[in-house]
């Protein structure tokens, strides 16, 4: 039994449809990466599978559990989700991070007992925010906002943790430190990680498979060397690329050419043939 | 908090157009009824205390529930047009004379069923395919409001002197609620209905949030958002049909529960339900002493001192 399964996904807005077709299963301990251009309907399988939104057609299991029976504070316990635009709040580091111990409250209990207020702390501490954690999050910078909503994912204590771009507009310092920390917590708490990913070489770098959408539709599904070749990678996004190897990683790497550059690459594969 | 209420509740008992000093107070109590201190506290002003908490809260409540549930700031108890179903209720029943006829009673309960009719209006327009839409539900709410006040002009500029002025006597809104059901039922109606919110308080704090982040803490929002709605929406009518049309303290006292207590619903609504209370007994209180023995309309105060207050802290604290 799979950790959760999608099987014949389809669903949309407003009768359009958006996603076709899903399939795939991710296991305890899985790091996959979405990717795929814009519009392709990325966010919106995150959107499914943490019950914003119902599918159209076929279904979501949750531990062999279909989802639609799964009540939502059950399933806030599994998944957690860290979205793409955090909400602004005036709440403190550490009372923010709280909100992530709701699910876990009991009918009539309405303030946070030993055990919550631990598992904030814990989380703060995986994350590295402690020391922020009186801080109002208005007052913080994107990077140290996008690992409080880290924290506050794992004060849910989940099964699966879903992120929409966790690495969108953050310096590369706080790419990798973001990256490095789901890594982190993927490999040591054994945690299932789902994120959607821009970047094409950040996605390569740190999942361990990558599922390739376009046009709402799986287009490849596997290691990053498998699905990295020009050929599909022009297809999907309609760029021309050339395509690398990080010498240290051996991970392939993206390297993106402008319309002048394009003039040099004919030259070298002319000079190649 | 419940001494400031407490203390709130010792003024307005001890002040009035005849003063009765608080040791008084106890004296008349071991005097028991007959005497003039007696009467005039028990049947005069603890019933006006009463109906002050009982309002004030609710409003103020209600105030908090709405504010917290659409994310603006800007939103009070009337804004959805509660009120003025209420009142259009209360027009057509001054005009059509229908309080003759059973009783004393159809007064408040024409603007309760006025009440009511709004609510259910609002909520099928806008809870279509099971889900609420809040923006929605914002705007028709808006112009519901509009209309009602409209058809009450109407009534009005159709009516004969006496009636008008009854009507804008009740649109003023008053505590003088002579009669002890009504109180009572009000009362008890408003402390079920703060019992009801405090189960969410959890689920406001979440969709201080927006309503995805909710759904993803595990809050069901549609839920949450429809007995969040119903109960705001009956707070306001209950204590629109008690007391008529007072302004303010459903907009303001949040604020500043906000302001000087905490944003955390767990403990604002309480907090606000105990401040609306002080507050409109406190403008009740200064409301029936200033000209005595006339009486000025609460809401005046409650607008003037609120608002005025509000302005103040506003410059005080610079939060916005």
């Amino acid at each position: 039994m799979s950790l959760l399964e999608v099987s014949g996904l389809d669903c949309g807005y407003a009768g359009r449809s958006v996603l076709c077709g899903i399939d795939f299963r991710m296991e305890k301990g899985d790091l996959l990466g979405v990717i795929g251009p814009n519009g392709s309907g990325k966010t919106t399988l995150l959107r499914v599978i943490s019950q914003v939104i119902p599918p159209l057609k076929g279904g979501i299991a949750l531990e062999g559990r279909p989802l639609r029976i799964v009540r939502p504070k059950e399933l806030a316990k599994s998944i957690s989700v860290v979205s793409q635009n955090p909400p602004a709040s005036e709440l403190t580091v550490e009372e923010f991070v709280l909100l992530g111990r709701t699910p876990h409250y009991s009918l009539l209990q309405f303030f946070e007992t030993k055990k919550d207020l631990g598992a904030a702390r814990r989380a703060m501490e995986l994350t590295g925010i402690v020391r922020f954690k009186d801080r109002p999050l208005d007052k913080m910078s994107g990077g140290e906002r996008q690992l409080v909503l880290i924290a506050r994912a794992l004060a849910q204590e989940p099964k699966i943790l879903l992120l929409d771009e966790p690495t969108a507009h953050l310096d590369i310092t706080h790419q990798v430190t973001v990256l490095d920390l789901i890594r982190r917590l993927n490999k040591e708490l054994g945690l299932a990680v789902l994120m959607v990913m821009h970047d094409l070489n950040l996605a390569a770098t740190y999942c361990r498979k990558l599922i390739m959408i376009d046009a709402g539709r799986i287009r490849k599904f596997g290691y990053p060397h498998e699905i990295f070749n020009y050929r599909d990678i022009e297809e999907v996004y309609r760029t021309e690329v050339l395509i690398e190897r990080n010498p240290i990683s051996l991970k392939p790497c993206i390297m993106l050419l402008s319309e002048e550059d394009k003039g040099g690459l004919r030259w070298k594969t002319r000079q190649k043939d | 908090m419940s001494m400031l209420l407490l203390c709130a509740a010792a003024v307005s008992l001890c002040i009035g157009s005849a003063a009765v000093p608080l040791k008084n107070i106890f004296a008349s109590l071991s005097e028991g009824k007959g005497s003039a201190a007696y009467s005039i506290i028990f049947d005069i002003r603890l019933p006006r205390i009463i109906l002050g908490l009982a309002v004030g809260g609710a409003l103020a409540l209600a105030g908090v529930i709405l504010q917290g549930l659409f994310r603006n700031p800007l939103v009070e108890p009337y804004t959805l047009g509660i009120s003025g179903g209420a009142a259009l209720g209360v027009s057509l029943n001054i005009v059509f004379k229908l309080y003759r006829t059973p009783g004393v009673l159809t007064l408040p309960l024409s603007g309760f069923l006025g009440a009511l009719l709004i609510i259910f209006l609002l909520y099928l327009i806008n809870a279509r395919k099971g889900s609420l839409k809040l923006y929605g539900l914002l705007l028709n709410g808006v112009m519901i409001s509009f209309i009602s006040s409209s058809l009450v002009m109407l009534i009005m500029s159709l009516s004969r002197a006496e009636d008008m002025h009854g009507i804008i006597f009740w649109i003023m809104g008053s505590l003088d609620e002579p009669n002890w059901p009504i109180i009572k039922v009000t009362a008890i109606a408003v402390i079920v209905l703060l019992t009801v919110s405090y189960l969410f308080c959890l689920d406001l704090n979440a969709l201080n949030l927006g309503e995805e982040e909710a759904r993803h803490l595990g809050v069901p929002v549609e839920r949450s958002k429809k007995i969040l709605f119903v109960t705001a929406s009956l707070l306001a009518g209950f204590s629109v049909a008690a007391a008529g049309m007072i302004g303010f303290v459903g907009l303001v006292v949040p604020h500043f529960v906000r302001i000087f207590v905490s944003r955390d619903h767990r403990i604002l609504l309480p907090a606000s339900f105990l401040a609306g209370g002080i507050f409109l007994i406190l403008c009740d209180t200064i409301a029936r002493t200033v000209i005595a023995p006339m009486e000025l309309p609460v809401g005046v105060i409650t607008g003037i001192l609120g608002g005025g207050l509000f302005i103040y802290a506003l410059a005080k604290r610079k939060v916005f």
